[in-house]
């Protein structure tokens, strides 16, 4: 059992849960949050006490739009986008940066937003899979993965589509390697490798 | 009461091969039999995914995602010794940790095999590392986590055993004290009643839904030529999938919901009823999107028993998702094996006697079984096998994509391949001689052909250190059949077509292909019918496991489309003034057959319907034909052959599968696109299976030493093999639809073939999985065998 602080505050650090404690260092503070989960589905947040880093109110740039959400020093971009904004379609498959399911684009750079800490996101702007359709009109590598039944589960689909987006953004004649090498970090379980190869393939010619 | 019949001539056989037709005698009010699939408009043709446009845009709702008014997050303590008994819980620190709503400690172990004892403990005795003991629910993830840390647990340790090995050895520490049993999940994982055990070893099984043993074995052996007496092993294999294993409870005072990442609606709302003393129709169970199961996701789970505990503690919704590493040590394992199999043949490569004794662990859980491929799918005389489960210290296995015949074709189809070395005969000749079956036989010749397979070079004999090889397997899998498969089907005089069932798509398509049976049947196109599945509130749909799913509901779904048809056909008949056997259904019209100018469209009957809406219900209805047993094993079955070219480098080990061709069948094809797709993903499972995941246990802390999937190695991009695949039409005659599922089958076979292309390589067998460059060393004699690994 780990002796707890009994007054986190005076710690005076706090850790990203998981990443750190899986790393074999112990969690610096304990830090409770006032209910940011609640309040946002329109309850009143508990009144338990909090304690540790407070929450803090930040703004970001998510998909074109200026949001400001409260979280703790220690949320996940994941968290803040999935639980915090809802926007659901970044997905987590493991929460330590082998699966790129939680891939995001932060200033048109491919990230992990698992691997990310909200706050580290600062005036940078954030895009997810929900904000790269354009003005109703799909990207060209979400028709394609449509049109060459790259989904199956489509758990990992929306960290696939991220890769494969950014890569056509870059480079819209992509050879079968520069596919593979997009998506090296895409873990998927039920096997849609060859189908996102050959809609990533199929949606360069239409960039 | 006798059924009214009528007789009707259907399509039987395969294309191109040998493709007629009989006549069935079948109840009045099946539909007409379809012709073949290249005169259907719908049906067998690449039809885009229903639901892919939510996926790709992110707007999909899987269990993950469901955040609800209110909503607490549920985690579980869990044992970090594997075997131990509970003297204490001081739960109080957790309970007054602000934030926390609930703490519930559990009373029994509640997955797994179960004890029949009836002394009465207070709390559940640990017996894996990573067994969940209490959980709580509190206003996020990390505050349920340190709140955890705070739950004081005394334990009185005892010894343990994690390797399947050690446990069989007389003295080791037992996993359980008395008989046990388990009832098997709808994945298709063969449990035998009643076995008794002896220390940790349960058994033997000697037979399977396809018998006993046959014959004589030491007659057999005694006239064969050539025998072959070998001993392969198979690991423990994790099943990944994407989406964890979760639920969201909301128990609401008795009237439950429960959101669930599930292969099983009703499998999860039976549990759950059953668990709460509540009757089912107070618990609905919803599965939207599923991210994947592979056979794990059937019951509600010890995290579902806890969260629907914790919700009805605290008033609220709780959402329980496990993370990655609970996924790994508590969520269900293909169990490893170990097989010693003897095989007799006469010089013809007539089998004339097959043994197999096989040892396996589903750590604390039964079906550890390698199944029935040996028994079912090559003629032989003189059968006997003898299965037996091992229990060790470690979390319960469940059913995996083709639940022992995995295991078992990895055996099976190597010694084939050795007899056909040994008789310097080509492979696929060979098993011309042996095998029965139809359908694997065209599957070899169009899969040969495709691959360009020919008799394979002396095994080995590549110059250079990097050398190719080439292999091939085969499977066999049952037709399994559901008849709690019901489908609804309203349409509604604005034009609208729904389909609704509890059945679930777990990214297996089913949405799509309910929507294109009703669409074809109606004339419609798929964009005009909306499905509604995953939802319990709708007539009871099948499990998604062991095939079941695509030959259950799509009669039933063709059948209500059927009887729905039949009224608009009366409303058109009015309307046009002509009997309903002068009109036909085409591309949304209902046209005259003898004045085709003569038409309505679709929408233009509905809207003269007399009521709001018209409603069809049907249930899976038996087989044309009958059974082979009981009303849930049909005839015919799944079978396939794949073929496999590896390159292997000598110096290094490394293996790289470069292609694979995969000849399938699976009745009547309703969508080819989704068809491969699920091929593909059993064939890259298999290669997984064959060269990367395996479960590691610590022996001296019990624990797995790679529960995530950094250090669990599976396939990535660079690892994909060139799939091919040859589908091909079987028609059965045997339902409305005449389709039947491919996820198990696309499985079976992918690894034995690699061992057999790595055979074929390097001149030298290796009988362990996985075949990981350390191995193919040791077996080139370059490196010390590690005998841990
Ligand atoms: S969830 Fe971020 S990499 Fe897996
Ligand atoms: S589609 Fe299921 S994990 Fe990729």
């Amino acid at each position: 059992m780990k002796e707890k602080k009994s007054n986190p505050r005076q710690t005076g650090s706090f850790s990203r849960r998981g990443f750190l404690k899986g790393a074999g260092i112990t969690a610096a503070g304990t830090v409770i949050a006032s209910s940011g989960v609640l309040s946002l589905h329109g309850q009143a947040p508990d009144t338990n006490k909090t304690l540790g880093p407070d929450t803090i109110t930040i703004s970001m740039k998510v998909n074109g739009k200026m949001r400001k959400l409260s979280i703790e020093p220690r949320t996940t971009l994941a968290d803040a986008l999935r639980i915090k904004l809802q926007l659901t379609g970044t997905k987590v498959g493991c929460d330590r940066g082998s699966c790129s399911a939680c891939t995001v684009w932060i200033d048109d750079l491919p990230t992990l937003s698992c691997m990310t800490l909200a706050v580290e996101v600062g005036n940078r702007e954030v895009t997810t899979i929900e904000g790269i359709a354009k003005n109703g009109k799909l990207h060209p590598v979400q028709e394609a993965f449509i049109e060459h039944d790259a989904s199956q589960c489509g758990f990992c689909t929306p960290g696939m589509i991220m890769s494969t987006a950014h890569l056509l953004d870059e480079n819209s004649n992509p050879t079968l390697d520069d596919i593979k090498s997009a998506t090296r970090g895409n873990f998927c379980r039920c096997g849609t490798h060859p189908k996102v190869f050959v809609a990533t393939l199929d949606a360069a010619g239409k960039m | 009461m006798m059924m009214e019949t009528k007789k009707i001539k259907l399509p039987h056989g395969i294309p191109d091969y040998n493709l007629t037709e009989i006549e069935r005698e079948i109840p009045t009010n099946e539909p007409p039999a379809w012709p073949v699939n290249n005169e259907l408009k719908v049906v067998g043709k690449r039809i885009n995914r229903t639901g892919a446009l939510a996926q790709v845009t992110g707007t999909a709702t899987f269990t993950a995602d469901v955040l609800l008014s209110g909503m607490l997050y549920g985690k579980m303590l869990r044992a970090e010794f594997p075997h131990a008994k509970i003297t204490s819980i001081d739960p109080s620190a957790a309970e007054n940790y602000p934030g926390v709503f609930a703490v519930h400690i559990f009373d029994n172990m509640i997955e797994g095999a179960n004890p029949k004892d009836t002394e009465q403990h207070d709390y559940p005795e640990v017996k894996y590392a990573g067994q969940p003991i209490l959980g709580v629910a509190a206003i996020s993830d990390e505050v349920a986590e340190e709140a955890l840390q705070l739950v004081k647990v005394g334990y009185e340790y005892k010894d343990f055993v994690v390797d399947l090995d050690e446990a069989r050895k007389e003295g080791s520490p037992v996993v359980f004290t008395t008989d046990v049993d388990q009832e098997a999940s709808d994945g298709g994982e063969e449990i035998e009643e009643g076995l008794k055990s002896q220390g940790n070893v349960r058994g033997p099984s000697e037979g399977s839904f396809y018998g006993g043993p046959r014959g004589d074995l030491e007659k057999g052996f005694t006239e064969a030529d050539i025998i072959i007496e070998r001993t392969y092993r198979t690991q423990v294999q994790t099943h990944v999938p994407m989406e964890t294993h979760g639920v969201v409870v909301d128990y609401n005072k008795g009237d439950v919901t429960v959101y669930a990442s599930t292969q099983s609606t009703k499998g999860v709302r039976n549990d759950f009823a059953d668990h709460f003393g509540l009757q089912k129709s107070k618990v609905r169970v919803i599965a939207d999107f599923t991210g994947g199961g592979f056979g794990a996701k059937h019951g509600l789970g010890n995290f579902g028993v806890m969260a629907g505990h914790l919700s009805k503690k605290s008033g609220r919704p709780v959402k329980l998702m496990l993370d990655r590493k609970e996924e790994h040590i508590s969520a269900g394992n293909r169990p490893n094996s170990i097989q010693y199999m003897k095989l007799g043949a006469i010089r013809d490569g007539t089998l004339s006697a097959l043994s197999l004794v096989s040892y396996g662990t589903a750590g604390v859980g039964l079906g550890a079984g390698v199944g029935h491929i040996a028994q079912a799918m090559y003629e032989c005389p003189n059968f006997k096998m003898q299965q037996y489960d091992v229990f060790t210290n470690a979390g319960p296995g469940a059913a995996f994509r083709a639940p022992g015949n995995v295991q078992g074709a990895f055996a099976l189809e190597q010694i084939i391949d050795e007899l056909a070395v040994k008789l310097n005969m080509d492979q696929l000749r060979l098993r011309d001689v042996i095998d029965k079956s139809t359908i694997r036989k065209v599957e070899r010749q169009r899969g040969a052909k495709l691959f360009n397979w020919s008799k394979p070079e002396k095994a080995g004999s590549d110059e250079g250190v990097i050398k190719k090889g080439v292999g091939v397997a085969q499977a066999h899998w049952p037709r399994f059949i559901n008849l709690d498969s019901t489908v609804e089907i309203r349409v509604m005089r604005d034009g609208a077509v729904e389909v609704r069932s509890a059945v679930q798509d777990i990214g297996t398509g089913t949405k799509t292909i309910l929507a294109q049976v009703v669409a074809e049947e109606l004339g419609l196109n798929v964009e005009d019918i909306t499905v509604l599945i995953g939802d319990t509130l709708f007539p009871i749909g099948p499990s998604s496991g062991g095939s079941i799913v695509t030959g259950s509901i799509t009669p039933p779904a063709r059948n209500a489309a059927y009887e729905i048809k039949l009224k608009l056909l009366d409303i058109a008949a009015g309307r046009l003034e002509t009997e309903t056997e002068n009109i036909i259904t085409k591309d949304g019209f209902f046209i005259m057959k003898d004045n085709p100018d003569k038409k309505l469209h679709f929408k233009d009957v509905l809207s003269r319907m007399r009521t709001e809406q018209i409603t069809a219900t049907a249930s899976r209805s038996d087989d044309y034909g009958g059974f082979l047993n009981g009303t849930w094993l049909g005839y015919g079955e799944l079978g396939s052959v794949q073929f496999a070219e590896v390159t292997v480098d000598t110096e290094t080990g490394f293996i790289k599968v470069d292609r694979v061709v995969a000849a399938h069948s699976c009745g009547r094809p309703l969508n080819m696109a989704q068809i491969e797709s699920q091929v593909n993903g059993g064939i890259i499972q298999g290669v997984a299976y064959a060269l990367y995941e395996n479960r590691v246990m610590d022996k001296e802390t019990g624990h797995q030493m790679n529960a995530n999937i950094d250090f669990y190695k599976m396939p990535y991009s660079f690892e994909i093999p060139e799939i091919e695949i040859e589908m091909i039409e079987d028609y059965g005659a045997r339902t409305s639809t005449d389709a039947t599922g491919i996820g198990e089958p696309a499985n079976i076979a992918t690894a034995a073939a690699i061992a057999n292309a790595v055979y074929n390589a390097i001149g030298i067998r290796i009988y362990d999985l996985p075949i990981t460059p350390a191995r193919v060393l040791a077996a080139l004699n370059k490196v010390k065998k590690n005998n841990d690994e």
